[in-house]
C-alpha cells in the first residue's frame, strides 16, 4: 500500500466501468503562484453521482468548477491539464467558455437567485437560450423537480429574494435543471437546507440520474454516501509548505467508506462516523 | 486559587439585578444632553431653509396660486411696464436643456460606468476617469459654460442646444459616479450566477447587472438632474435668452434660472413678482426630481 501522505504522491487512476462523461485530468492548478490542487484525475461518470469529499481548503471546489471554466473569471486562475468533454478539451484555445457552461451547468454554494421573480428566474436560462416551448410548463416542471413548487405556486411574481434561504437554494436548482444541462455541477447545495429540504433535493439528485450526470461537492459523509455512485477523496498536502490539494483516492463509493485502500481516507472516513 | 473563587461564588446569593432606568446615572445625563444637542443644532440648521421655501411659497405662491396661474405658466414675459405676462419660455426652455443634457450625459455615464465597474476596474483608464470624475463633481459649474463657449458657441451661436450640452458635462461626473457605486453594489454571487448559467459577459451587463442596480443608476440620474435644473451660470455663455418660445434647437432660450436674474433685477413690480414665480416653478421641478429618485430609489420588491 502507498502512503497517501508522501510529498510525491498520486492516487491510483481510476477507471470506471460505465461512461465517462468528463474526464477531468488535473496537472496543477493554480491561483497566482499558489498551487492549490495537483496531479488528480477525477472522471465523472454518465448518468452518476460523483460526490467530491475531503477536508475544507483540499481544493474540491476548485477542481469542480474547473470542470465548465467558472475558475476563468479569477484573473490569477491557471489551469495546466485537460477536461475532455465528449472528446473536447474544454479548456483547448478555441472552445467558447460561455458555450461550455450552457451544457456543464451550476449551483452554487451560497444560493444566488437574481433580484427578479421566482417565475423569471427560472425562466432566465430558457429565455437566453430562446426556448421556443411553452415556457410556463417548463418552469412549473422545473420547480416541481426542485420540490419548490407547492411553496411558490401562488407567488411566482415575487421576488426571488423574498424566499427563505433554503427555498433560494430550491430555486437556483431549478433554475439550473430548467435549461436541461448536460452535466450539472453542484457545490454543496445542501449546506444551507435544513433535513427535510435536504432529503428532498437529495431525492431531486437520484431522480435527475436518468437524465443528468451529477458532480457534488459536500461535506456530509452521510449524504456522499446516500447519494454517491461514485466517491472521490481529496486532502490537503502541506509537507512542502504550501497548501495543496490532491486527489488520495476515487472508486465506487461502498468501496471508499467501506474497504478504503488508502489510510488516509480510512482516518477520514472513520473519523466521520465515528 | 480560582477554583476556590469559583466555588466561593457560586455559594454566594444571585443579587437580583437592577434594570430600571437610572436617569441621574453620568452615562444616561450625557445621553440626553447630547441628543438634546442634536435636536437642537437640527432645528437650527433647518431655519434658514424653511425661511427660504416660506418666502418662496408666499411671495412666488401669490401668482402661481393665484386666479392667472395658467397664463404664468404658458404666457411670454412681459415688456418693461406691461402687465401680466408668464414665464412659459422660460419653463419649456429649462425642461428642454435639461432633457438635452440627460440624453447625452445619462447613456455615456452608464456606459462609462459599466466600464469603471466591470470591465477594467483596476486599469489606467479607469484609475484616471474615475479621479477626473470625482474632480469634477466640484468644478465650479461657469467653467462648464465657458467651455462649451469655446467649443460651440464661438462656431455655431447661442443656442439651447449648447446650453444642453454645458448641462451635460455638468450632470456626467454625477451619473458616473452614482452609476459605478450602483453596479458595484450588485454582489458577485450574482454575476456568478449569470455566467454560471452561460450569460457572456455582455448579457451578465444588460440581463443581471443593470437590472439589479437601475434603482442606485436611476437616483444618481435624477439627483443630477435636479441639479442640472438649477443651473444658471454655464447657461448665461451658450443658450442666453429669448422672450419667445424656442422653435429650433439652434436658436437661443429661455431658461428659469436666467429669468430669475434678469428679472430680479428690474426695476418693476410684476418682473419681480414673475421672479419669484418662476423660483418656485423651479424647486418644484427640482422637487419633483427628488421625489422620483427617492421612489425609483427604493429597491424592488
Ligand atoms: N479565488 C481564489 N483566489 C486565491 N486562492 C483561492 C481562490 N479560491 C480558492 N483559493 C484557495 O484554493 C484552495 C482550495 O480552495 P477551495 O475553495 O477549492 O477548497 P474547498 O475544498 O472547496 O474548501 P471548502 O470545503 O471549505 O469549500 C484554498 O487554499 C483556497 O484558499
Ligand atoms: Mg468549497
Amino acid at each position: 500500500m502507498t502512503m497517501a501522505a508522501e510529498a510525491n504522491f498520486v492516487a491510483d487512476p481510476f477507471t470506471p466501468e460505465g461512461d465517462t462523461v468528463i474526464d477531468c485530468k488535473v496537472d496543477k492548478i493554480f491561483y497566482g503562484d499558489f498551487l492549490a490542487v495537483r496531479d488528480s484525475v477525477v472522471p465523472i461518470e454518465k448518468n452518476k453521482i460523483t460526490a467530491f469529499i475531503g477536508p475544507s481548503g483540499c481544493g474540491k471546489s476548485t477542481v469542480l468548477r474547473s470542470l465548465n471554466r467558472m475558475n476563468d473569471l479569477i484573473n490569477v486562475f491557471r489551469f495546466e491539464g485537460s477536461v475532455m468533454y465528449h472528446g473536447q478539451d474544454i479548456y483547448a484555445k478555441k472552445v467558447d467558455p460561455v458555450v461550455v457552461r450552457r451544457y456543464i451547468g451550476m449551483v452554487f454554494q451560497q444560493p444566488n437567485p437574481f433580484s427578479m421573480s421566482i417565475f423569471d428566474n427560472v425562466a432566465f436560462g430558457l429565455r437566453l437560450n430562446k426556448y421556443k416551448g411553452d415556457l410556463e410548463e417548463k418552469v412549473q416542471k422545473a420547480l416541481e423537480r426542485a420540490a419548490l413548487w407547492n411553496e411558490v405556486k401562488d407567488k411566482l411574481k415575487n421576488s426571488g429574494l423574498s424566499l427563505s434561504g433554503g427555498q433560494q437554494q430550491r430555486l437556483c436548482i431549478a433554475r439550473a435543471i430548467a435549461t436541461e444541462p448536460d452535466v450539472l455541477l453542484m457545490d454543496e447545495p445542501c449546506s444551507a437546507l435544513d433535513p427535510i429540504a435536504t432529503r428532498q433535493v437529495e431525492e431531486l439528485m437520484l431522480d435527475l440520474r436518468s437524465r443528468f450526470s451529477v458532480a457534488l461537492v459536500t461535506h456530509n459523509m452521510q449524504q456522499a454516501t446516500r447519494v454517491g455512485d461514485t466517491t472521490a477523496f481529496f486532502s490537503v498536502d502541506i509537507s512542502k509548505g504550501g497548501r495543496t490539494g490532491y486527489l488520495v483516492e476515487m472508486g465506487p463509493t461502498a468501496q471508499v467508506f467501506d474497504d478504503p485502500q488508502q489510510q488516509l481516507t480510512k482516518d477520514y472516513v472513520a473519523g466521520e462516523f465515528s | 486559587m480560582s477554583n476556590i473563587d469559583l466555588v466561593a461564588s457560586s455559594d454566594m446569593e444571585f443579587t437580583r439585578p437592577n434594570l430600571e432606568r437610572q436617569l441621574l446615572e453620568g452615562r444616561a445625563i450625557k445621553n440626553n444632553v447630547l441628543t438634546i444637542l442634536t435636536w437642537g443644532t437640527a432645528i437650527l440648521a433647518s431655519v434658514p431653509l424653511l425661511s427660504v421655501m416660506y418666502m418662496l411659497l408666499v411671495r412666488g405662491g401669490t401668482r402661481l396660486f393665484g386666479a392667472d396661474f395658467a397664463e404664468v405658466l404658458t404666457a411670454l414675459p412681459p415688456a418693461g411696464f406691461e402687465m401680466g405676462g408668464g414665464i412659459g419660455p422660460a419653463i419649456v426652455g429649462t425642461l428642454l436643456m435639461v432633457a438635452i443634457a440627460s440624453a447625452i450625459s445619462v447613456p455615456f455615464g452608464i456606459l462609462a460606468a459599466i466600464y469603471l465597474a466591470m470591465l477594467e476596474p483596476k486599469g489606467k483608464l479607469a484609475t484616471t476617469a474615475r479621479f477626473l470624475a470625482k474632480v469634477l463633481t466640484g468644478f465650479p459649474s461657469i467653467l462648464a459654460g465657458v467651455f462649451v463657449y469655446a467649443v460651440l458657441v464661438i462656431s455655431f451661436g447661442y443656442s439651447a442646444l449648447a446650453g444642453g450640452v454645458a448641462l451635460a458635462v455638468l450632470m456626467l461626473p454625477t451619473v458616473v459616479l452614482a452609476a459605478e457605486e450602483a453596479i458595484k453594489q450588485v454582489p458577485q454571487r450574482m454575476k456568478d450566477a449569470a455566467y454560471g448559467i452561460g450569460c457572456t459577459r455582455t448579457q451578465v451587463i444588460w440581463k443581471v447587472v443593470l437590472p439589479t442596480g437601475l434603482p442606485g443608476i436611476l437616483t444618481g440620474v435624477m439627483l443630477a438632474i435636479a441639479g442640472a435644473a438649477g443651473e444658471s451660470a454655464p447657461l448665461l455663455f451658450t443658450a442666453l435668452f429669448s422672450n419667445y418660445f424656442i422653435s429650433e434647437l439652434m436658436e437661443p432660450t429661455a431658461s428659469l434660472s436666467i429669468l430669475i436674474y434678469n428679472f430680479s433685477g428690474m426695476p418693476f413690480e410684476n418682473q419681480i413678482e414673475l421672479a419669484w414665480t418662476a423660483s418656485l416653478v423651479l424647486v418644484l421641478i427640482v422637487l419633483v426630481f427628488n421625489i422620483l429618485a427617492r421612489l425609483f430609489g427604493q429597491p424592488k420588491v
